[in-house]
């Protein structure tokens, strides 16, 4: 599926097989892209298709009453630069306002924007997100944001190729989360380094678009360029009739052509690896990259333990920070917040997912709780649903659509010290506000937290 | 871009595995709309002590690196985000070429739109050059263009680099430019495209 795609995409190579390679579509927000407007406009140049390209603001964004704008003035100043360039350039932009804004990797799929096949660039890692269609998509620095801007297109090197099956059927109650997380603990953070990911077998198969997202965002994770899975039935069911998505015969025939792009039977990989679906238990991290990673019903790991030198160095300095201990059931680590959202799991699926849990529950003393939607679609949708109001019974607080706490660029930030159950993808130190304490798990796990104040097997929850 | 050619500098060493974006620069210094500026932010929440003041232990804070210019560091070196503002941060800094066992992909391509070299050399060649950057004054010379490290006791490292990132680097050319020159390639492209797969080409719906 990735030769497929790469060579429909080839201008021309250098002598060296360095690729001129066609970008399809550009996803734009306001933290990666000033810099590369100006750059345009210092050397007096115009972006080639401006209407192959949208834009949105979403790590800025305030999640609470925007009646009032964001009182942060520079990252204002961000958001209100995003804007002008977008109106000079012709760029379709969703303001803060519009409820079609969200995070844009929830969008771009939402909108009908990203399709199979397609070349997608993003100023942001996590542009990996749009592989679960079957579209080659990656994150680009700030440089090459504006070269695809100029020329549509991108000088790239051709990445190695891996394919990691996860046969069989997940146990009850564990999620995609919970197979990307195993995956990153299984191969490092750094094991898909060079590498584009196709995540193939019945397990991935079985997974809705939503959870196939969530595995393809974290590819990066992974240290991966890009995520790939097949597109499939559920993904023409999923694009169908969305608003920038082709319409009646354009639709057919595109099908026609999206079922071509599956890897063919023998096709050669880089590296293979296999992972049975059953053997994965809900995912907890303890440390402060996302492959220090264990089973819920595991312990903190012993840093002696570690094969070398530098994993135990880097356990070590990793426990520190988290203060925890050596040994440590991960049921008992106490929590002080919890987050439900980012580009991993804010989507409708993800809600109505954590919702179920949350009916009917409280959130424990002394916890702090909150739901980011990933867009004011998926707000809309959610408060349709009324899945608002069970997260409200339940004590959790129901904010506007944004990147939120994922990075606390916006005034969403934990304190020195507080420790955070998040359904988001990075668990760097003070990636969530410095000395900040981040455990990435999934929604329903998250849930589960809130409401007992500690992590709990939600294999066995109730 | 300024070009990259040869450079003997000072060393600095940091010794720690998975050094992500987020660390390099943390996330308050993104809300800026400039390139430039970007030192203060470096290794921002490392450089300092919980109350605020500098850390006389971490490496940048030591007078003896005030002017390094290569950066000694471990593997996935630049993992995580793909901000730019990393490599710019640390062009800020004085920071033309980074060594390392491996770099994270995205972080790897920024440094060569910035006119910073990243240097991949074997573990036990980096972890040779950690026991050596030791010693005060450390110096190392690299020339790109015979991919050559050169340490000061004459032991030399090859390294790889691509032609093409080698050949934009060593000329500083500016890569917009390069692409702009294949435009007939790439309108002849997109007119193959349009009919091979018209749905690619749908305008984004109007505001």
């Amino acid at each position: 599926m990735f030769d497929k795609i790469w060579e429909a995409h080839v201008v021309r190579e250098e002598p060296d097989a360095t690729t001129l390679l066609y970008v399809d579509r550009q996803l734009v927000h306001e933290v990666t892209s000033p810099q590369a407007f100006e750059g345009l406009r210092l050397a007096g140049r115009r972006p080639r298709r401006p209407k192959a390209t949208l834009a949105v603001p979403d790590h800025n964004v305030p999640t609470t009453d925007r009646r009032i704008g964001i009182q942060d003035p520079v990252s204002a100043a961000q958001v209100r630069t995003l804007e002008e360039n977008c109106n000079e350039a012709g760029i379709t932009l969703f303001d803060m306002n519009d409820v079609r804004q969200g995070i844009v990797h929830v969008i771009g799929p939402e909108q009908g924007f990203t399709l199979p096949g397609m070349t997608i660039v993003c100023g942001d890692s996590h542009t990996s997100t749009h592989g679960a269609f079957g579209a080659l998509a990656f994150g680009i620095g700030t440089s090459e944001v504006e070269h695809v801007l100029a020329t549509q297109c991108l000088l790239q090197t051709r990445p190695k190729t891996m394919l990691i099956r996860v046969e069989g059927t997940l146990s009850d109650r564990c999620q995609a989360k919970d197979i990307i997380l195993a995956i990153i603990g299984k191969i490092g953070t750094a094991g898909g380094t060079g590498h584009v990911i196709e995540y193939a077998g019945s397990a991935i198969r079985a997974l809705s678009m939503e959870g196939r997202m969530t595995i393809c965002n974290m590819s990066i994770e992974a240290g991966a360029r890009a995520g790939l899975i097949a597109p499939d039935d559920k993904t023409f069911a999923y694009i169908k009739g969305r608003p920038m998505a082709p319409a009646g015969e354009l639709f057919e025939q595109a099908v026609q052509a999206w079922r071509q792009l599956p890897t063919d039977a023998g096709a050669k990989f880089d590296s293979v690896v296999d992972l049975r679906a059953e053997e994965i238990a809900p995912q907890v991290t303890w440390g402060t990259s996302p492959g220090m990673v264990t089973g819920v019903d595991g312990r903190v790991p012993d840093p002696r333990a570690m094969p070398d030198e530098k994993s135990r160095q880097a356990a070590e300095r990793a426990l520190e920070y988290m203060a925890l201990k050596p040994g440590m059931p991960i049921t008992e680590i106490r929590i002080d917040k919890v987050f439900i959202g980012s580009c991993t799991n804010s989507r409708i699926e993800d809600l109505r997912l954590a919702a179920r849990y949350a009916q009917g529950k409280k959130v424990a003393a002394g916890v702090h709780a909150f739901v980011v939607p990933g867009s004011g679609l998926v707000k809309h949708q959610a408060e349709l649903e009324g899945l608002d109001r069970i997260f409200r019974e339940a004590g959790f607080e129901w904010r506007e659509a944004g990147c939120s706490m994922c990075l606390a660029m916006n005034a969403d930030v934990l304190q020195p010290g507080e420790r955070c159950a998040s359904t988001s993808n990075r668990n760097f130190e003070g990636r969530q506000g410095k000395g900040g304490r981040t455990h990435l798990v999934s929604p329903p796990m998250a849930v589960a937290a809130a409401v007992e104040g500690h992590f709990v097997d939600i294999r066995a929850w109730e | 871009m300024e070009p990259f050619t040869t450079l003997t500098g000072l060393v600095a060493p940091l010794d720690r595995v998975n050094v992500d974006t987020d660390q390099i620069i943390p996330k308050q210094f993104l809300k800026t709309i400039k390139r430039t500026g970007l030192k203060e932010g470096l290794f921002f929440d490392w450089r300092r002590r919980p109350d605020g003041t500098p850390d006389p232990g971490f490496f940048l804070n030591q007078p003896r690196y005030r002017n390094a210019t290569i950066l000694l560091t471990r593997d996935n070196f630049g993992c995580g985000s793909s901000r730019e503002h990393a490599p710019w941060a640390l062009l800020d800094q004085g920071f033309r070429c980074v060594i390392a066992p491996s770099f994270a992909d995205i972080f790897y391509n920024n440094c060569f739109q910035n006119g910073i070299l990243p240097v991949v050399l074997k573990p036990e060649e980096v972890q040779s050059l950690f026991q050596a950057s030791a010693a005060e004054g450390f110096e190392l010379a690299v020339d790109l263009a015979k991919q050559m490290v050169t340490a000061p006791d004459g032991r030399r490292y090859r390294f790889e680099v691509d032609p093409f990132r080698k050949d934009c680097l060593l000329k500083g050319l500016d890569q917009v430019g390069l692409s702009l020159k294949h435009e007939t390639a790439i309108s002849a492209y997109e007119k193959r495209r349009r009919v091979e797969a018209p749905w690619l080409f749908i305008d984004l719906m109007k505001r």
